[in-house]
C-alpha cells in the first residue's frame, strides 16, 4: 500500500472511485431510458427501436389525466409556495420578535421531517375534519414542504442584500409595502424564481405524502407510477421514466443558467 | 442581517407584522396540528370496522414492544444504519475529489451528481427493478453468457432493499459533503503535505474533522428518512422485507386498518426523528440549491 502514499496515487485513487461512483448512479438510468425504445416488452434482448411505448402513454387516459393533476398540483404549489416563502422569508429577516427562533425551527422542521409522518398526520386531520381527498389536499400538503424550500433560498438572498436599499426607500416615503413590492422583489426575483423552480420540482416528483392525501381521481403520476412498478416491468413505465428524466436534465441545466445570470455583474 | 437598526425595524414592523400570519398559520395547522392529533388518535382505540374511538389507552404502545414490531423497528434502524454507512464510503472520495478539481471539471460532475439527484427517487428504483427482475436485464445476460441455466432471484431480498436505498439516497450524501468539503482551505492540505502528512493521514486529521458539518447533513438527509421510507422496501422487497415505514402505512391505507396503533407508530418514529433532528441541525449545516 506504499505507493497509495504519493499525492498524485491517491488522486488517481479518489478520481477512480469517483468515476466508479457516477457510473453507478447513472448506469440504472441510461438502461431504463435505452430499453423505453425496446420493441421487445421484456428488457433482456434488444429487438429493435420503437416510440411504441411513448405513443401508448399518449392513448392511456389514467396516465393523461395523472399528468394533468400532477401539472396542476405543481404549478398551484409552486405559486402558493413562492407567496408564502417570499413574504415569510422577507418578514422574519426584518423582524425581531419573540418566538422568532421557534418560528425559525418550525420552518425546517417539514423539510427535515420524515414525509411518511408528515403524509399520515396530514391525512388524520383531514379525516377529523372530515375533509374530502382531492386536488385541494394534495395541494396542501405539497405546499407545506415545497415553501420552506422558497423560504430558505429567498432568505439566503436577502442576507447578501445591502439594508440600505430598502431604508432608501423608506426614507424616500415608501411604506413598507411598497418598498418590497418596488425595491426588495425586483432584487429578489433570481431566488424567487430558483424557489419556484424548487418547489414546482418537489411537487411533481413527490410520491410518499402525495401517498396519503390524494384521492383516486387526484392521482398524481408518480402515484401511477409507483401503482405500475408495483405490478412489474412494463416498457410504457420506461418511456414516462425517460420522461421524468428529461425533465430533471431540464430543471438542473435551467438552474444552472439561472445561477449564471445571478452571479453575473446585474446580480448583487 | 440589520445591525442596529432595531428601532425603526421594530416601528415599521408593528404595520406589517401582521403578514407574519398567514406563514406561521401555516404552520400552525398543516404541522403543528396534525402532528398533534398523531399523537391524541395514537392513545385511542379501534372498533370492528376500523373506526377511531377515543378511549384513553396505552394499549397500542404496549403492541409498539411486541417482538413483532421491534423486529421490525431493529430492521428498520440496522437497514438505514447500513445504508448510511455505505453512503458514506461511497460519497467521501467523491465528494473530496469534486472539491478538488478545477472550476470547469467540477460544474460537470456536479451536474452528474445533480441529475440522479432530481429524478425522483421512484423512477430510479424502477430503474433497478428493470436490472433485477427474473426476466430482467441481469438474469437475461447471465443466461445469455451460460453462466446461469435458470433465472436467479435478485429481487425481494434484503440485499436488493438495502442496494435500493443506497442508490436512492446517495446523492443526499454527496452533496452535503461536497459543500463542506469545497470549504477546507487548500492552503491547509499543503501545509499538511509540506509537513511531511501523507494524503490518508491528512484526509483523516484535516479532512475528516473539517467535514464534520457536511457529514452531520448528509447523515440527517439519509439516516432517517431511510428508516421511514417504505417504497422502496415495498417495490424491491416485495411482502418480504417489510419496514418500519411499511407497517405504518399498512395501518392507515393497508389492509391493518388500525389507525391509532399506525399513529402509535408514527409517534414513536416521530420522537426518534426529533431526537436526531435536535442533535444533528445544531452541527449540519444544511446548504440547499
Amino acid at each position: 500500500m506504499r505507493w497509495l502514499s504519493s499525492p498524485r496515487c491517491f488522486r488517481f485513487a479518489t478520481g477512480s472511485w469517483t468515476a466508479l461512483v457516477l457510473a453507478f448512479l447513472h448506469l440504472p438510468i441510461v438502461v431504463l431510458v435505452a430499453y423505453s425504445f425496446n420493441t421487445s416488452r421484456l428488457n433482456v434482448r434488444w429487438e429493435g427501436f420503437t416510440l411504441r411505448w411513448y405513443a401508448e402513454i399518449w392513448s392511456s387516459p389514467v396516465l393523461l389525466r395523472a399528468a394533468v393533476n400532477s401539472l396542476v398540483v405543481a404549478v398551484l404549489t409552486a405559486v402558493i409556495s413562492v407567496v408564502l416563502g417570499t413574504l415569510g422569508a422577507w418578514l422574519l429577516h426584518r423582524h425581531r420578535f419573540r418566538g422568532r427562533r421557534w418560528l425559525e425551527a418550525l420552518v425546517g422542521l417539514p423539510i427535515a421531517m420524515p414525509e411518511i409522518i408528515l403524509g399520515v398526520s396530514l391525512l388524520l386531520l383531514f379525516s377529523t375534519l372530515a375533509v374530502p381527498l382531492g386536488h385541494g389536499t394534495v395541494v396542501v400538503a405539497h405546499v407545506t414542504f415545497c415553501f420552506p424550500f422558497v423560504l430558505l433560498t429567498v432568505r439566503a438572498r436577502l442576507q447578501g442584500l445591502d439594508p440600505a436599499l430598502e431604508e432608501a426607500a423608506l426614507d424616500l416615503g415608501a411604506t413598507p409595502l411598497r418598498a418590497f413590492w418596488l425595491v426588495i422583489a425586483p432584487a429578489l426575483r433570481p431566488a424567487i424564481t430558483a424557489g419556484a423552480l424548487l418547489a414546482f420540482t418537489l411537487s411533481l416528483d413527490e410520491v410518499i405524502v402525495t401517498y396519503f392525501t390524494a384521492s383516486p381521481g387526484a392521482a398524481t403520476l408518480p402515484l401511477r407510477i409507483f401503482g405500475l412498478a408495483r405490478v412489474g416491468l412494463n416498457p410504457m413505465l420506461n418511456a414516462l421514466s425517460t420522461l421524468f428524466v428529461g425533465a430533471a436534465v431540464l430543471a438542473v441545466l435551467l438552474a444552472r443558467d439561472q445561477r449564471r445570470t445571478s452571479s453575473g455583474p446585474a446580480g448583487v | 442581517m440589520r445591525s442596529g437598526a432595531a428601532t425603526p425595524t421594530r416601528a415599521s414592523g408593528s404595520r406589517t407584522g401582521w403578514l407574519l400570519l398567514p406563514l406561521a398559520g401555516w404552520l400552525v395547522a398543516f404541522v403543528l396540528a396534525p402532528a398533534l392529533i398523531l399523537l391524541v388518535i395514537s392513545f385511542a382505540t379501534r372498533d370492528d370496522l376500523g373506526r377511531v374511538v377515543f378511549a384513553f389507552s396505552l394499549e397500542n404502545y404496549g403492541r409498539v414492544f411486541d417482538p413483532v414490531y421491534l423486529g421490525i423497528f431493529a430492521r428498520s434502524v440496522g437497514y438505514a444504519a447500513l445504508t448510511t454507512v455505505l453512503c458514506i464510503a461511497l460519497a467521501y472520495p467523491v465528494a473530496w475529489h469534486i472539491a478538488r478539481l478545477g472550476a470547469p471539471w467540477r460544474q460537470r460532475l456536479l451536474l452528474l451528481v445533480m441529475i440522479p439527484f432530481w429524478t425522483s427517487f421512484l423512477i430510479r428504483t424502477y430503474a433497478w427493478i428493470t436490472i433485477l427482475k427474473q426476466e430482467g436485464l441481469l438474469n437475461g445476460v447471465l443466461r445469455h453468457a451460460g453462466l446461469i441455466a435458470a433465472p436467479l432471484e435478485f429481487l425481494y431480498t434484503p440485499g436488493a432493499v438495502v442496494l435500493g436505498l443506497v442508490y436512492a439516497y446517495l446523492p443526499f450524501m454527496i452533496l452535503p459533503l461536497y459543500a463542506s468539503a469545497e470549504k477546507v482551505e487548500p492552503s491547509l492540505i499543503e501545509a499538511a503535505h509540506d509537513l511531511g502528512c501523507g494524503p490518508w493521514r491528512t484526509f483523516a486529521t484535516i479532512v475528516l474533522p473539517l467535514t464534520r458539518p457536511g457529514l452531520a447533513a448528509g447523515v440527517m438527509m439519509v439516516f432517517v428518512p431511510a428508516i421511514g421510507m417504505f417504497a422502496i422496501s415495498d417495490l424491491m422487497g416485495g411482502a418480504r422485507v417489510p419496514m418500519l415505514g411499511n407497517v405504518i402505512q399498512d395501518q392507515f391505507v393497508g389492509q391493518a386498518r388500525d389507525k391509532p396503533f399506525g399513529a402509535a407508530l408514527g409517534v414513536v418514529f416521530l420522537l426518534l426523528f426529533l431526537v436526531s433532528y435536535a442533535l444533528l441541525r445544531r452541527r449540519a449545516e444544511v446548504r440547499l440549491g
